[in-house]
């Protein structure tokens, strides 16, 4: 039964050292592109630097928790553990956001 | 069975019970704490965003995070964030990501072919990842130093209030991260890691790589959208 617990345990399979690496370095060109689009005054002006930089720091962190945390290969109690409370997280920031949106004018 | 061999078994099934610490649920329940900290741990960091976020933009008096301020007296104040600064101690923080799974691939695969040599050593990269947040403590040390002789303290407007505290807080995480990997580092030069402890190691990685993905939150919302 041990064993079986242990297999389960560690029954996930983890990324490659070659994949680490690529994973480090797409999270760089990521952290470069957001930075370079931080000192493009007319992309900085525009409608979709906002959401272009939330998609790329989405990407970020996504790519970080899927591959370096291992919740991609890890068992699906941690994915529920992890997604349900940052889910909230997410939804109670937003609410905060809208619910001090409002400022008196004049 | 006899009463001996039944108790014997029962013992031992105790003593392996006891040295995986499984659930009912046959995962290690150190995971499970840590999964359900980090869960704990994105409600404290949303509520300190989310603050930052509402109060964005309603600071009276300066300086400011993106804008130049000139005060009632004359005295001109640049923006105070510096891009360049903080983008090097975000490449230092996601390369320590990097160091720190190579630290666990390291522990498990000691003693196997392709862990031989200074790439191998968990305690290499148990050091290089803790010095890798060290510099980013520096960073933030350096920063923080900075905007308080450019006029801007934790109490001089609702972006210094805001900002200290979220950056802070997250400093502070960084410590204890910091923290946390020498004890291992000194564990593995004391006894040596091995695979029987990759889940002391998998837990501590899981609380590093959280840090990382709450500053790649603040870097973008913070420092890059203005």
């Amino acid at each position: 039964m041990t064993t079986d617990r242990a297999h389960a345990d560690h029954a996930h399979e983890h990324p490659t050292w070659k994949q680490y690496k690529w994973v480090a370095l797409w999270l760089t060109l990521i952290t470069v592109a957001e930075v370079w689009a931080y000192y493009i005054p007319a992309f900085v002006a525009s409608k979709a630097f906002v959401p272009t930089l939330l998609i790329m720091s989405a990407v970020k962190f996504t790519v970080v928790v899927m591959f370096y945390m291992h919740l991609k290969y890890d068992h699906k109690l941690f994915r529920a553990l992890f997604t349900g409370p940052l889910v909230i997280a997410v939804c109670t920031l937003i609410a905060f956001v809208f619910l001090f949106a409002y400022v008196p004018v004049g | 069975m006899t009463v001996a061999s039944a108790a014997a078994t029962a013992s031992g099934a105790h003593e392996a019970h006891e040295h995986h610490h499984y659930t009912t649920t046959g995962l290690d329940h150190r995971k499970i704490a840590i999964w359900a900290f980090i869960g704990s741990e994105c409600m404290l960091f949303a509520s300190l965003i989310s603050t930052y976020l509402v109060y964005k933009g309603r600071s009276v008096v300066g300086p400011f995070p993106h804008e130049a301020w000139t005060s009632p007296a004359g005295q001109v104040f640049k923006p105070i964030l510096d891009i360049p600064v903080t983008s090097a101690s975000t490449f230092v923080l996601l390369m320590s990501s990097l160091f720190m799974v190579l630290a666990l691939a390291a522990v498990e695969g000691k003693g196997k072919p392709g862990y031989e040599g200074v790439l191998g050593s968990s305690k290499f990269w148990l050091l290089a990842t803790a010095l890798a947040g060290v510099t980013f403590l520096g960073f933030q040390a350096y920063e923080f130093t900075s905007f308080v002789h450019e006029g801007l303290t934790i109490r001089t407007n609702l972006f210094g209030t805001s900002f200290f505290t979220l950056t802070g807080f997250h400093g502070t995480h960084v410590a204890v991260g910091v923290l946390w990997l020498m004890t291992l580092l000194f564990i593995d030069m004391k006894r040596g890691l091995g695979p029987r402890d990759a889940i002391i190691v998998d837990i501590c990685a899981l609380y590093w790589h959280f840090v990382d993905v709450v500053w790649i939150a603040i870097f973008t919302l913070v420092y890059l959208i203005k």
